[in-house]
């Protein structure tokens, strides 16, 4: 379990120039449940799949609303996850007390980024162990942001992150091009399929298991209920599953968790630097 | 390095037994990982360039500008880790800011690097905290004292240039930077070899994307830092990629 | 002191000297004292024209003869402001602080009109519940979403929006001509809404001593802005020996 002497906590620097305490809390946002976010050009739509604890557990909520033009859906840590919201509930009100106007997606990111990268420079505090999809719109349209727990945060035209995300990732990008000009009804089944590939092909996606968020022109942020769920999982329902993982990689059930080891920390890339 | 691994390279404020801060060093390392970034400064003005890495398509064009605005007057240009430079950037600006409203002026350069650069070196003294994993370029233009830069490192140290670079490839972009004659050069000239620069020191097999940044502060600006009109942005890139072609014709007759 | 709760409060009532030497009484002195007159604003078709006088009075003193009090917080955004000229010039770098603020960002979302009156409300709102109020009048002008867009704070945090808008002596004097003129006719155009205010500060320059004979103007619309002045006005003081039966 442990790598080296430079990964005891967050102030130290490798001799390669990284931060192994921030790289680990990485990894935490691979151990929660894949979500994806996308958009065309007036709406921005999140897509998370949920878990369950055990049988006799609700589904554990990804997706949380902001403001009425801001909703993010969430993998990692959700108590981090819930701190971050407070604070950017609280940003976007602040604002709109003080301008009567919604608060420009990039401002809040830009707020929340610098709040997350304190966290990653001080020996009292520890990295937030969650990654964020903030899907948002403002007078410059829908936007799509993803955060890192290293405080990075990237405007995306699509992502996926979370749990076997790299298969969504890879649905985005081969679809990156129709995005746009598509309706949202086909946006919504384009984050569908996406978010199916991350699953093994004994799991399917329900309504119990699927959360869905939108926002957009016209659209105050909304989270649908399963009747509509159920909607869009009918149109792409029977379709020959695409990117699906070659079989013997590890199925992912829904009583994967904590409690299951986690695998050995091993950031494959360095902090991103740029 | 001999006293890597010998445990005194684990904190701000611990002294090796030769006398170096590690931990600093390796902060610069960070930096070093990063994408380049070089600004040069004219006689009339200064001007940044930076190799903006893509790792991923899904990511927006135009997404983790690494060029900030600090005032008016006064442009950034960032290395190493961007979170942490956004920090400095939100630093850099409130001081700017300060002296504004205490002063009723713009912040003259000098003062705002030697303000940003302190606060810079008060993270290499503590245990608690780690030193910022970000390199600096600051640089504005005045009527009156004509155009300054000065470069922060993220042990606080900071020298005024009329050329510098920062990042992975700042080695070959300072050999190129030498070969001009600053002083002489006009801010036109100068975006011309910051995007030619970037260019050739770009390394294609390493990093496969990149966005070319590019801003200026001058005298054709009045003194306000701001990104390159669309129409310079497209004329430099294309001069850049031409004489990058020329360069390895003439590689290949050799 | 505490009149109210006291169980002996017709006794503590006519006990007048508690009130001059309690140390728990914290006085605030107010009033302005180097001082802007009236500011109008008139929402026109595709626009919006303010105006104001260049003069800083020092009591009845003519002070400060050509000092400009609109200022263009952005590109769609003009100010004009009355009342205390220091706390005018405290407002203007607060503001100006704000835009460069916003400027830095480069996110090319400019502040709208509506916000920036919000947000002035929140100054002087709160100013004014420390009792310690910014001594202005001020009037937010431009162009919201493509439209015109005209609003007024006062020292108290007070925030209306209207078409037609007149502070200080302009309240009393300016604003009924302006009603009148907007009833006649609601949808004026660039140049009629120019010859109305160039009217209406003519007419505020005999009626009001705390005016000045320049003034300047400014127009916004959508094709941009239009600063005009310091324009002079040729006051025809003859028909003052006419006037009477008001002494």
């Amino acid at each position: 379990m442990f790598r080296n002497q430079y990964d005891s906590d967050v102030t130290v620097w490798s001799p390669q120039g990284r931060l192994h305490q921030v790289e680990y809390a990485m990894e935490a946002v691979k151990l929660g449940s894949a979500t994806v976010g996308l958009k065309n050009k007036s709406h921005a739509i999140l897509v998370a799949l949920k878990r369950a604890a055990s049988e006799l557990s609700a589904y554990q909520k990804k997706l949380f609303p902001i403001d009425d033009h801001i909703g993010i859906s969430i993998s990692g840590l959700t108590a981090d996850a819930r701190m971050l919201s407070r604070y950017m509930r609280t940003e976007c009100l602040n604002y709109k007390f003080g301008h009567d106007a919604p608060l420009p997606v990039n401002r809040l990111l830009l707020k929340l980024g610098n709040k997350m990268q304190v966290c990653t420079q001080r020996y009292d505090k520890r990295p937030y162990g969650v990654g964020l999809l903030i899907a948002g719109y403002d007078g410059t349209g829908p936007h799509i942001y993803q955060t890192c727990p290293s405080a990075n945060y990237y405007d995306c035209r699509a992502m996926a992150i979370g749990s076997r995300s790299q298969s969504a990732r890879t649905y985005l990008e081969k679809h990156l091009d129709v995005f746009p000009n598509c309706t949202t009804d086909e946006l919504i089944a384009h984050g569908l399929r996406a978010l199916r590939d991350t699953l093994p092909n004994e799991v399917e996606l329900t309504v119990k298991n699927v959360s869905i968020g939108i926002v957009g022109d016209g659209t105050d942020y909304k989270e649908f209920e399963e009747e509509e769920t159920a909607r869009y999982l009918s149109m792409i329902e029977g379709e020959e599953r695409r990117g699906a993982p070659p079989p013997g990689s590890d199925p992912v059930s829904s009583d994967d968790g904590p409690e299951n080891s986690p695998p050995d920390p091993e950031p494959t890339v360095a902090m991103d630097t740029e | 390095m001999s006293s890597i691994g010998t445990g005194y390279d684990l904190s701000a404020s611990q002294f090796s037994p030769d006398g170096r801060v590690f931990q600093v060093e390796y902060a610069q390392k960070a930096v070093e990982n990063s994408g380049t970034a070089v600004a040069l400064r004219g006689k009339d003005g200064v001007v940044f360039a930076v190799e903006k890495l893509v790792t991923s398509k899904l990511y927006e064009p135009g997404t983790n500008k690494r060029i900030f605005t600090i005032d008016k007057h006064v442009g950034m240009a960032v290395a190493g880790l961007i979170a942490d430079a956004r920090q400095l950037a939100e630093t850099a600006r409130s001081e700017a800011a300060t002296y504004r409203s205490q002063y009723g002026n713009q912040i003259p350069l000098k003062y705002l690097n030697d303000r940003v650069s302190m606060y810079i070196h008060a993270y290499t003294l503590y245990s608690a905290v780690r030193p910022f994993g970000s390199s600096l370029i600051l640089g504005t233009y005045d009527k009156n004292d004509g155009s300054e830069m000065y470069m922060i490192d993220p042990s606080g140290i900071s020298y005024g240039y009329f050329g510098c670079a920062i990042g992975k490839a700042k080695q070959a972009a300072k050999t190129e930077i030498e070969k001009l004659k600053l002083a002489d050069m006009t801010c036109s000239e100068l975006i011309k070899e910051a995007a030619r620069i970037i260019y050739l020191v770009h390394d294609e097999l390493k990093d496969k994307y990149f966005e070319l940044e590019l801003s200026w502060v001058g005298k054709h600006t009045n003194g306000i830092h701001e990104k390159v009109p669309p129409h310079v942005q497209e004329e430099v890139e294309k001069s850049a990629k031409a004489a990058l072609e020329e360069e390895s014709d003439s590689d290949e007759d050799i | 002191m505490n009149f109210y709760n006291s169980v002996n409060f017709p006794i503590n009532f006519n006990n007048h000297q508690d009130i001059s030497e309690s140390s728990d009484i914290i006085k605030h002195f107010h009033t302005p004292i180097t001082t802007a007159t009236s500011v109008l604003g008139i929402a026109f078709n595709n626009g919006v024209i303010i105006s104001a006088d260049i003069l800083g009075s020092y009591g009845s003193l003519a002070r400060f003869k050509n000092f400009s009090r609109i200022l263009q917080a952005n590109k769609n955004t003009l100010l004009g402001v009355g009342g205390d000229i220091a706390d005018f010039q405290y407002l203007k770098e607060l503001i100006q602080g704000k835009m460069i603020g916003e400027e830095c960002l480069e996110d090319d979302i400019p502040l709208k009109p509506a916000s920036l009156l919000c947000w002035l409300t929140r100054v002087m709102y709160n100013r004014r519940s420390k009792i310690d109020p910014l001594w202005n009048n001020i009037l937010v002008a431009g162009i919201q979403d493509g439209k015109p867009y005209l609003g007024f704070i006062d020292k108290l945090g007070t925030a209306v929006e209207d078409k037609l808008i007149a502070t200080g002596y302009g309240a009393y004097i300016a604003i009924p001509l302006l009603r009148d003129a907007l009833e006649k006719k609601p949808d004026l155009n660039k140049q009629e809404a120019e010859e109305l205010m160039k009217k209406c500060m003519e007419i505020l320059y005999y009626r009001d001593a705390r005016s000045f004979n320049k003034y300047e103007l400014a127009i916004l619309t959508t094709e941009g802005t239009e600063f005009k002045g310091p324009i002079e006005i040729k006051a025809n003081w003859s028909i003052s020996n006419d006037v009477c039966g008001y002494e």
